[in-house]
């Protein structure tokens, strides 16, 4: 029978035009080709020249145009006309928002300029927000990271000179084993999920560390369902037995970390715990060849680990010593931490033992020859295929930073930083504290900060105190509370300012962070605060500017309202001065640029933010006669310089446009990058790829590409002679001084090798009456709160249920359709539970921000999200539960303040269904931007 | 027709690796956003920003759990879109001839200018590959991209689905299972490709790559796992150990 | 699956209305000018009724008349293009007994062969389902075919005939709905079988693809209470046939008693229908944790 099909056409006219930019719908920074058709947006996929993605794109980056096209966009500033809270605003110009800004900001300035506090949230910007606070003057600037991932960071960077996503990365191409501690999504969501292809491609073995598996987990060749708050003793632990079996690689100690150094031993001295120095204060090793103390960095020295040094009357010990007595203590035996990790000892050691097996059997070796920093050459290099990349789920732990610490202490310890198959580096990191800023609070009124806010203490003596011992900053940071806190803490900044603790303040101004709902702690508090008033009427924390692009929750709790651009209407530049978008192998940075114009009164925030400080005269951004320097973003893209011939992006600067990393402002450097896809990138050279904190052809590569002016070599802190320095303190020594009621807890967790304690809300809870962990996923398919608003998205995830284990399940008679209570000491949440048996059986979980507040985001109020959707932060406080002495500490980690989200301790049981919604239900908040339609064909006009 | 052809020169199809899909929905949204805007009518969201929001798909993952006694459970993720079967049902049923499959390459597709969306095809579809689109009443399903993987106005490195050119952790191929040297034809054969209720005979085209076994599931330990053995006391224990390595530097 | 009225509607009616035809061109009853008139329009009014009922669930209804195109292989075409010469055929025999008086014996027995052929037809559309056991059974066809015949019988007042087929087509019902009862299992789907994944130990759905419902949802997945099924095939049987046969025998012939009949046993008919549908599983529900079975 002859077949008669229709014809089809196979050959359709995809688009008019492919334009290419940067996703935003997330951090990751995949590279998009954005098709156009009459000149609207038609369809989005993954650039394949992009150095992130390569090509893919994940569920959000192809629901961008519903983002773009989000009936939640807002249309116009807007200045707030009823009570703060209710969402009652007018529309007003852009002149108008900027006369009421400065007559805000201007007298805080010329005052107090501490009474500004400037916090950006999930933004891409900071190096320029930074310095825009800078320039204004207050001491009170951060971006997110404080409550975000800080332990990871800061762990990194004090240990390794580097961390995790996008400071670096796993040698995807090479590794053999890969172990994920805690991740369910990460930044870099694009990259591991290609990578976790490529392990599996090439025959590697993937070890899932995690309580829930889900996601990355799932498809884990083996799952290590660990108890929450315990990745610590586990990590310890299987040190414990590599070092007992002798399975470090003792040549890569001794030449690349800070463990041959010798440490003062004598208990109680000043100076017990800290490096043996010379007159040029350079750290001591002891030489194998003469016995005799040498300078670190002295060529062709080998140094001895295994020996003491005794020199009038004070005995040092290399810190591989204090290292391997500590850990292979019986404190750290498998079977001693089997039960509180939920690991059998056999696994742990199995575990280990595969560790050792592909570090140490299984080596692999690039035929490349290397020199090293000094100027030893290297015939090849010598690769440990042994990856590691851990997330929230270690760091977001009161334990966190020393738990984060103890996994790349255990990486160190294995070789496997910085060699074929291990962990890599991505430019601008290797980066050592050394070459980090350290923080400033030093104000003049009307005038400038004296330097950057952020950056790495070395010791108490940088801590920001005021001379009455009180925090400079209002979030604290910097302080004996969490000395090391570098990204500061956004968590703490609401409440402080409400409770006007260290102070108060006049405006609070914040970007791209929905503080009054899921990136709070203890929502329902923090909403109370900001619309609290004092005994006359007005509000306590006086004056509130936000910029959002969309009708968030936060919009309704903001005095002035900046709209923002969607991201394919702006400019934006993913820069080397911040976060940008390198790879191990190159050093590569991108822009956004309005592949569509905005067809509302909105404008980039950055943008705003410039016109801003011109309109209130800051230095940097107006001439002498007050005009403006850069007259919007792009313009200060192109043309502003950090350092002579540094500016935010590196790629074709110079006016012959072949300058990478350093030359001359280019004005049509955008226009260069659209040229070339969106983005730059140069390759590192052969003999620089590996080794990169100690190879010299890469020290040389990285200070002629700008990332440096001077090479940085440096060995890796294992031993962490600025935790000592913090923990000599807290023993009374040195003329800075924490106060009494911190010298405890200092004293224990202040310790320069990783250490493991029980996460704080464990040691205040009564364990019996709230024996369950409650931890959050984000969901792959959904961004914090803001994919909530795409109509595609939100069909996906427009409920969360409450995830709970087997055990948990059968032992309170759950059955499906069910609906429980969970409490912890703090509140009270009512949720609709399901039963997941691949979970520890102590833990229930839910995904993260799926719950919204009726009114918001443009949705209609019997929307699932705002009526059976539910957060978990109503469970969480910021502050712990009163201890024995009736005070409250932060629920942070106690040496970065990193935000204890997971450490949270509940009980559940059986609710009334009722009528099906969740509790706490608020009441709605007033859309300022009215609803979405009804029905919609996207795609429809193609 | 609607008959099914005798047999197709290629059998063009997907092989999923459900040893490697994490479950992102990557392929989900990639999905919706070619279909929409491409061949034949928009997929719709019905009460799109409302209490019930239902939207056209044309591929979908679900989540499954498996478990045996005294194993450890574990997750798998699961996406499901046409598997253009051999013998496809839904072709059959259709009354009108809309429904057909290709004798090129075996894909199914609905001529939607014949379809008179009386939902017998998605009736007769055992894997729930076919959505009736609420706003155009039209049956739609995965097309197997037909419009990209010949298209001369595409680069011929992306002239496959939007949803494997999307996957990030590369579970989706696209190939011709009629060759048995395909990259397709070759997964399947290697790893155990399976189909999906195959006492149905609707002869799937598309094929499941199952996962791997997981080294935790049985419960116990593998003994025969190379333990670590400390370093022997009687060669000086760790000390010993560390002062011989040392030397050997 | 979804017991949309259009479908319980269009398969209830054409049968009763193509049964009434069936016996209408075998001449029982041997009706003539208005008398056959009212027979016909009756019979008409449920086959062109139910068939009209059956456009309302499509898409695109203004292109129904595609449907009679794939007659080689679609039941459901098969079903309109039968329909249609049944109704063609059986006008032809109606005009002639009405208008001219004439009665035209091969005609009508042409018309009312296809009669059966188009409810076998429509019996087939779902018999023919393998993706929902319940309906996959030779019972199918039997039961819609006894129900034409029944209902044809009840209203083309051959009352001996139709208490004999009702009380066969009551046990023919049970026997549908025990054999319904295990075919699902007997059909061999799994939610092992469905994800492949059955070698690997006990499946179940721990996330739905979309936190939405879908399409598919509103379509297959209908659930109905067992205590609520139970009740209706009490309600089911007792009207379908029993008290129908009861009535017809034990109280005297009468137009009255055969309308109460026929009215029992429609009630009887709409509420097996709707079972047939509700209680119907579709092999995708295992993709959603829908059969527990
Ligand atoms: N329970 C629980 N709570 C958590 C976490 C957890 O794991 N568990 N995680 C914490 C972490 S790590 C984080 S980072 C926070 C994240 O929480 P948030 O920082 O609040 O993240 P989003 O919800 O993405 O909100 C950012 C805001 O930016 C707005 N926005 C989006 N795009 C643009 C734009 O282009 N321009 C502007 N100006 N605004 C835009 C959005 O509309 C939204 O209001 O949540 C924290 N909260
Ligand atoms: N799709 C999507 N991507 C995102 C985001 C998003 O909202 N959506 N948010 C971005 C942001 S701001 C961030 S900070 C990153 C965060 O990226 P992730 O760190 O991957 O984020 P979380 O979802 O917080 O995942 C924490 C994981 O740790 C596990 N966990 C909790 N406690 C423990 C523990 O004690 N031990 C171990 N081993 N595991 C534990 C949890 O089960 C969970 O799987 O993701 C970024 N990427
Ligand atoms: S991971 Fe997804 S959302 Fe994030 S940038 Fe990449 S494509 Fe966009
Ligand atoms: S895109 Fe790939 S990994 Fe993601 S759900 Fe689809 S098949 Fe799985
Ligand atoms: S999967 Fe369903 S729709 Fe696709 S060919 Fe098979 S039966 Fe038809
Ligand atoms: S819905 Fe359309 S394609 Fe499906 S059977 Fe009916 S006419 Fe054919
Ligand atoms: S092949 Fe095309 S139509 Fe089919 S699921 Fe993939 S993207 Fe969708
Ligand atoms: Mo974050």
């Amino acid at each position: 029978m002859t077949v008669h099909q229709p014809v089809v056409d196979t050959n359709a006219k995809v688009s008019d035009e492919i334009r290419k930019t940067t996703c935003y719908m997330c951090a990751c920074r995949c590279g998009i080709n954005v098709h156009m058709q009459d000149g609207k947006v038609k369809y989005i996929e993954g650039n394949r020249d992009h150095p992130v993605n390569k090509g893919v794109l994940c569920a959000k980056g192809s629901a961008g145009i519903m983002q773009h096209y989000s009936p939640a966009r807002l249309k116009s500033p807007m200045k707030r006309v009823g009570e703060r809270g209710s969402g009652e605003f007018e529309e007003i110009s852009w002149d108008e928002a900027f006369d009421i800004a400065v007559g805000w900001l201007k007298p805080v300035r010329e005052e107090n300029p501490e009474k500004l506090a400037f916090f950006t949230g999930r933004d891409q910007s900071q190096s320029m927000t930074s310095w825009w606070a800078q320039s204004y003057g207050t001491p009170n600037y951060a971006a997110h990271g404080g409550f975000c991932s800080v332990n990871m960071a800061a762990a990194g960077i004090y240990t390794m000179g580097g961390a995790f996503w996008e400071f670096g990365a796993p040698d995807w191409d090479r590794t053999k084993l890969f172990m994920i501690f805690g991740v369910a999504e990460d930044h870099d969501s694009n990259p591991i999920k290609t990578g976790l292809s490529k392990v599996k491609a090439n025959g590697g073995k993937i070890i899932g560390v995690n309580p829930i598996r889900s996601g990355y987990n799932a498809i884990a060749d083996e799952w290590v369902g660990i108890t929450p708050g315990t990745d610590g003793l586990f990590i310890l632990s299987m040190i414990h037995e590599l070092l007992k079996a002798g399975k470090v690689d003792l040549d890569y100690l001794q030449r690349y970390t800070n463990l041959p150094y010798l440490v003062n031993t004598v208990e109680g001295s000043a100076d017990n715990g800290l490096f043996l120095r010379d007159a040029e204060d350079k750290p001591q090793v002891l030489d194998r060849a003469t016995g005799k103390p040498v300078a670190f960095d002295k060529p062709g020295v080998k140094a001895d680990m295994a020996k003491g040094y005794e020199v009038d009357g004070v005995t040092y010990r290399p810190a591989f010593l204090l290292l391997a007595e500590k850990y292979l203590d019986d404190q750290y035996a498998p079977e001693m931490v089997a039960d509180r990790t939920g690991i059998s000892a056999e696994r742990i050691k199995k575990i280990a033992a595969q560790l050792a097996h592909t570090a140490f059997e299984e080596e692999i070796t690039i035929d490349q020859p290397w020199t090293d920093w000094k100027g030893e050459k290297h015939t090849k290099m010598i690769g440990r295929p042994v990856a590691f990349h851990a997330m929230r789920g270690i760091s977001a732990h009161s334990n966190g930073f020393q738990t984060c610490r103890a996994l790349h202490v255990l990486q160190i310890l294995l070789g496997s930083v910085e060699c074929p198959g291990g962990f890599r580096f991505k430019p601008p990191y290797p980066k050592p504290v050394s070459a980090h800023p350290k923080p400033h609070m030093g104000v003049t009124k009307g005038g400038p900060l004296n330097g950057p806010h952020l950056g790495f203490v070395r010791g108490p003596e940088d801590l920001l105190l005021k001379d009455d011992g009180t925090p400079a900053r209002i979030d604290k940071a910097f302080t004996w509370d969490n000395p090391m806190s570098s990204h500061g803490l956004m968590h703490m900044v609401i409440s402080n300012a409400h409770a006007g603790d260290p102070y108060k303040i006049d405006v609070l101004f914040m970007y791209m962070a929905n503080m009054s709902w899921n990136s709070s702690m203890n929502t329902t508090g923090v909403m109370d605060m900001l619309t609290d008033k004092d005994e006359n009427g007005e509000y306590v924390i006086p004056k509130i500017i936000y910029s959002d692009a969309y009708s968030s929750e936060m919009v309704a709790f903001a005095d002035l309202i900046l709209p923002d651009t969607t991201y394919l209407e702006r400019h934006d530049c993913i820069s080397l001065l911040d976060r940008p978008i390198s790879e191990a192998e190159a050093v590569a940075d991108s822009i956004r640029w309005p592949v569509v114009e905005p067809d509302r009164d909105v404008r980039g925030f950055q943008t705003a933010l410039i016109q801003l400080g011109v309109r209130l005269g800051l230095p940097g951004m107006v001439n002498e006669d007050g005009s403006a320097i850069y007259e919007d973003y792009a313009d200060y893209i192109q043309n502003h310089e950090r350092r002579p011939g540094v500016g935010p992006l590196a790629g074709f600067r110079g006016e012959d446009k072949q300058g990478k990393g350093r030359g001359a402002p280019n004005p049509n450097q955008i226009q260069d990058y659209i040229d070339n896809g969106g983005f730059w990138t140069d390759h590192i050279p052969e003999d620089a790829l590996f080794f990169k904190p100690w190879n010299a052809a890469y020290q040389d590569w990285a200070v002629e590409r700008g990332i440096f002016d001077s090479i940085q070599p440096y060995l890796f802190d294992v031993y962490s002679e600025v935790v000592q320095k913090f923990r000599l303190a807290a023993q009374g020594h040195g003329q800075h001084q924490p106060p009494e009621h911190l010298r405890e807890q200092l004293d224990t967790v202040m310790d320069p090798l990783p250490i493991w304690y029980e996460p704080f809300e464990e040691t205040l809870v009564d364990k019996n009456e709230y024996p369950i962990h409650a931890l959050t996923q984000r969901p792959m398919a959904m961004y914090h709160s803001w994919g909530t608003q795409n109509a595609w998205l939100r069909q996906i995830h427009g409920t969360n249920p409450m995830y709970v284990s087997g055990e948990i399940w059968a032992e309170h008679g759950f059955a499906e359709g069910d609906w429980a209570w969970v409490t912890s000491t703090h509140g009270k949440i009512k949720v609709p539970v399901v039963r997941m048996d691949a979970l520890n059986g102590k833990t229930i979980w839910t995904w993260n921000a799926i719950g919204k507040r009726k009114g918001a985001w443009a949705l209609d109020e019997k929307a699932p999200e705002a009526n059976k959707g539910f957060l978990l932060n109503h469970l969480i406080h910021e502050l712990l539960p009163a201890k024995g002495d009736g005070m409250r500490w932060a629920n942070s980690d106690p040496i970065t303040g990193q935000a204890a989200w997971f450490d949270l301790r509940v009980k559940i049981e059986r609710a009334d269904a009722g009528d099906g919604v969740s509790q706490p239900n608020h009441p709605a908040q007033k859309s300022p931007v009215g609803q979405g339609p009804k029905d919609i064909s996207y795609g429809e006009d193609f | 027709m609607t008959t099914l052809p005798a047999s197709t020169d290629k059998k063009l199809g997907l092989v999923i690796d459900l040893d490697i899909c994490v479950g992102c929905h990557a392929c989900v949204i990639s999905c919706k956003e070619w279909n929409t805007s491409n061949y034949g009518a928009p997929l719709s969201d019905m009460d799109a920003y409302g209490e019930n929001p239902v939207g056209t798909f044309l591929n979908r993952v679900h989540t499954f759990e498996v478990k045996s006694a005294g194993c450890n459970a574990q997750t798998v993720h699961f996406p499901k879109s046409c598997l253009h079967c051999e013998d496809a049902p839904c072709v059959t049923v259709c009354p009108t001839g809309a429904s057909y499959k290709r004798s090129e390459d075996g894909i199914v597709l609905v001529n939607e200018s014949d379809c008179i969306g009386c939902g017998l095809c998605a009736w007769a579809c055992p894997y729930g590959a076919r959505e009736m689109d609420a706003a155009e009443g039209v049956m739609k399903k995965c097309t197997l991209c037909v419009d990209r993987i010949y298209n001369e106005n595409i680069p011929e490195i992306d002239r496959e689905p939007s949803c494997v050119r999307t996957c990030p952790a590369k579970a989706r191929h696209f190939g011709d299972f009629a060759d048995p040297d395909s990259n397709v034809s070759v997964m399947t054969r290697e790893r155990g490709g399976m189909e999906l209720m195959p006492e149905l005979m609707t002869k799937p085209v598309n094929r499941y790559l199952p996962p791997r076994p997981k080294a935790d599931i049985s419960g116990e330990i593998d003994i025969l796992a190379p333990l670590l053995t400390p370093v022997p006391e009687n060669k000086g224990g760790f000390m010993g150990w560390l002062d011989k390595a040392l030397e050997a530097i | 699956m979804h017991p949309a009225p259009s479908v319980i509607l269009f398969t209830s009616l054409s049968g009763l209305g193509f049964g009434l035809l069936f016996f209408l061109g075998l001449d029982m009853p041997a009706v003539s000018g208005w008398t056959a008139f009212a027979f016909f329009f009756v019979a008409y009014a449920l086959a062109v009724g139910g068939l009209l009922a059956s456009t309302f669930h499509l898409g695109n209804p203004q292109r129904a008349v595609k449907a009679f195109k794939q007659w080689r292989s679609s039941w459901l075409s098969r079903e309109g293009v039968f329909a249609v010469l049944a109704l063609l055929v059986m006008g032809l025999y109606a005009a002639a007994l009405i208008f001219l008086d004439m009665r035209l014996p091969l005609v009508g027995m042409i018309g009312s062969a296809l009669s059966v052929i188009t409810v076998i037809c429509t019996a087939m559309i779902y018999a023919q389902m393998k993706t929902i056991p319940r309906w996959s059974q030779p019972m199918t066809p039997v039961l819609y075919l006894l129900y034409m015949f029944a209902g044809g019988a009840l209203m083309a007042a051959q009352i001996h005939l139709a208490t004999v087929l009702l009380a066969i087509l009551t046990v023919a019902q049970i026997l549908h709905w025990l054999i319904g009862d295990k075919a699902f299992a007997k059909a061999g789907s799994t939610i092992g079988t469905a994800t492949g994944l059955g070698i690997l130990g006990q499946v179940r759905l721990l996330e739905s693809p979309h936190s939405s419902t879908n399409y598919l949802l509103q379509e297959f997945a209908f659930e109905v209470g067992r205590k609520h099924a139970l009740k209706l095939r009490v309600i089911a049987t007792l009207c379908v046939g029993l008290l129908p046969v009861l009535m017809l025998l034990m109280t005297p012939a009468g137009h009255l008693v055969s309308l109460v009949a026929l009215v029992l046993h429609m009630i009887g008919l709409f509420s097996a229908r709707w079972l047939f549908f509700a209680e119907a599983e579709h092999v995708v529900g295992l993709y959603y944790d829908k059969h527990r079975g």
